[in-house]
């Protein structure tokens, strides 16, 4: 009987042991400004517009990805391709495209939906903006400027 | 006479003005300790290395409104608050931190006051210290704050018979109350080898005094419902709040004097050991603060009456034989 109330007693102090050798270790906390941690490959951060290799772009106007958005926060207009100056590869292209980041719960599905991996999400996620405007994307803001800027290989297939 | 006067006073306010911020210091240590056992870092965004922290919680703090509850007693209300923080310094007015020294051309000693029933004084008045429990529980006009407060108040005195017995084997050991004959007859070694249950006793009931983990049962009760400081807010609940930490350095000194030899140490250089030995017992709250869960009401009832009473009680049956013995 005193013996197990001396080892309950024990056991205290060798949790306080436990704990102290908890201090010795390093931190998992990661300083944030300074540093940022390294995300997979596959995370959903800001949508990217990609094209072709040869600077045409993907997006052919199907509006697969407004119809599987599950908050409604894409908005693309479909218009004919000039056939002496295509955007895409296809008939139609997106002259309109715009995204309401504020909307977007950026699951994914527009980039699962889109045919021709013109949508993807890439790994930025530092998106924050001053008012409501400056946070609908529109296409200019969307579009990669050359093909590979968003960090998939524009030679792919989707 | 009139440089006594001023001495003293002097050495008041440089105390109290110390201790305030070693108080407010003291969370922002708590703080980076506990998180540093839950690996994680502490506040380090307000100042390099957040040491401007509690100064960004204390104007905070006093920003906020300044309510007082639907018929609440006035008196006590405001009056409860004053008295835990004022209990807490007052304490300090009695522990030695050194020996004489000579500035401004006169023997100064490093204590405030060189009373010799010191023990007794300081008995008494951590007794005290229960009013501002029980008058903030009682006068908040609330069920919750009443039942806390009673609550930490029953906790509080039942922890203090242990703790003034643990007390006694000392004055045994040294046959005399007054703190300077104790860190004097320190000089060979120091009590808490010849009396290692009276250290671990008083170390207890020196966590319950203060409500600190793991007995921090009415400290935690405003994390469920109530607790005596529910109905006050910004600079009120300030004041409670450092007096919590002030009571801390209040009991850790006095452990200190009494068993651990108060400010000797190689070279006896005056401040300076009593500070380490200080830091370490801040240390050893915290330390217990991250590891233990919180004792319930009647665990905690239980263990001062049926365990720490007896214990403490037998030990000092046992020093008083010995010290008749030699």
């Amino acid at each position: 009987m005193m013996k197990k109330t001396l080892l309950k007693v024990l056991s205290m102090f060798s949790g306080l042991l436990i704990v102290l050798k908890y201090m010795f270790k390093k931190p998992v906390t990661i300083s944030y400004p300074e540093k940022k941690r390294k995300l997979p490959l596959r995370s959903r951060g800001r949508h990217y517009l990609t094209k072709w290799e040869d600077n045409k772009e993907r997006c052919v106007g199907c509006e697969l990805c407004a119809i599987v958005c599950p908050s409604q926060a894409i908005y693309v207009k479909p218009a004919q391709n000039n056939p002496e100056d295509p955007n895409s590869h296809g008939e139609r292209y997106a002259s309109d495209f715009q995204i309401n980041m504020l909307r977007c719960i950026f699951c994914g599905y527009c980039e699962e939906a889109c045919p021709t991996g013109a949508i993807i999400l890439g790994n930025e996620y530092e998106l924050s903006g001053y008012d409501r405007e400056s946070l609908i994307y529109t296409k200019d803001m969307l579009t990669e400027k050359f093909p590979g800027e968003s960090g998939r290989d524009p030679k792919r297939e989707i | 006479m009139l440089a006594d006067v001023i001495e003293i006073i002097v050495k008041g306010l440089v105390l109290a003005l110390l201790l305030l911020g070693a108080g407010a210091y003291l969370t922002l240590l708590e703080r980076i300790f506990l998180a540093w056992f839950q690996l994680r870092i502490g506040p380090n965004r307000v100042g390099p290395w957040g040491l401007l922290q509690p100064i960004a919680d204390g104007i905070k703090l006093i920003s906020k409104e300044r309510f007082q509850p639907l018929g609440v007693n006035k008196f006590a209300y405001w009056l409860a608050p004053g008295i835990s923080l004022f209990i807490a310094l007052f304490v300090f007015s009695v522990i030695p931190f050194g020996d004489n020294v000579h500035l401004f051309g006169r023997e100064i000693s490093l204590r405030i006051a060189d009373i010799n029933v010191a023990i007794v004084f300081l008995l008494a008045f951590s007794s005290l210290a229960v009013y501002g429990i029980v008058l903030a529980g009682w006068a908040s006009n609330d069920r919750y704050s009443l039942l806390g407060g009673l609550r930490g108040t029953a906790q509080m005195i039942s922890y203090e018979i242990p703790m003034g017995l643990s007390v006694l084997t000392i004055i045994l050991a040294t046959g005399s109350l007054s703190f300077t004959d104790i860190v004097n007859a320190q000089r060979d070694h120091w009590f808490v080898w010849t009396n290692p249950v009276s250290f671990i006793i008083y170390v207890m009931t020196a966590f319950a005094e203060t409500n600190r983990s793991p007995f921090d049962l009415p400290e935690a009760e405003h994390e469920l419902t109530g607790g005596y400081h529910t109905e006050y807010g910004g600079l009120k609940f300030s004041i409670f709040f450092l007096s919590e930490y002030i009571n801390i350095l209040a009991v850790s000194s006095i452990a200190i004097t009494l068993f651990l030899g108060g400010w000797l140490g190689p070279w006896d250089i005056p401040v300076l050991w009593f500070l380490v030995k200080l830091f370490l017992f801040v240390f050893l709250f915290v330390w217990v603060r991250a590891t233990m869960p919180r004792f319930r009401y009647n665990q905690l009832m239980s263990f001062g009456w049926k365990v720490l009473v007896p214990i403490a009680t037998i030990n000092l049956i046992i020093t008083a034989y010995f010290t008749m013995v030699r």
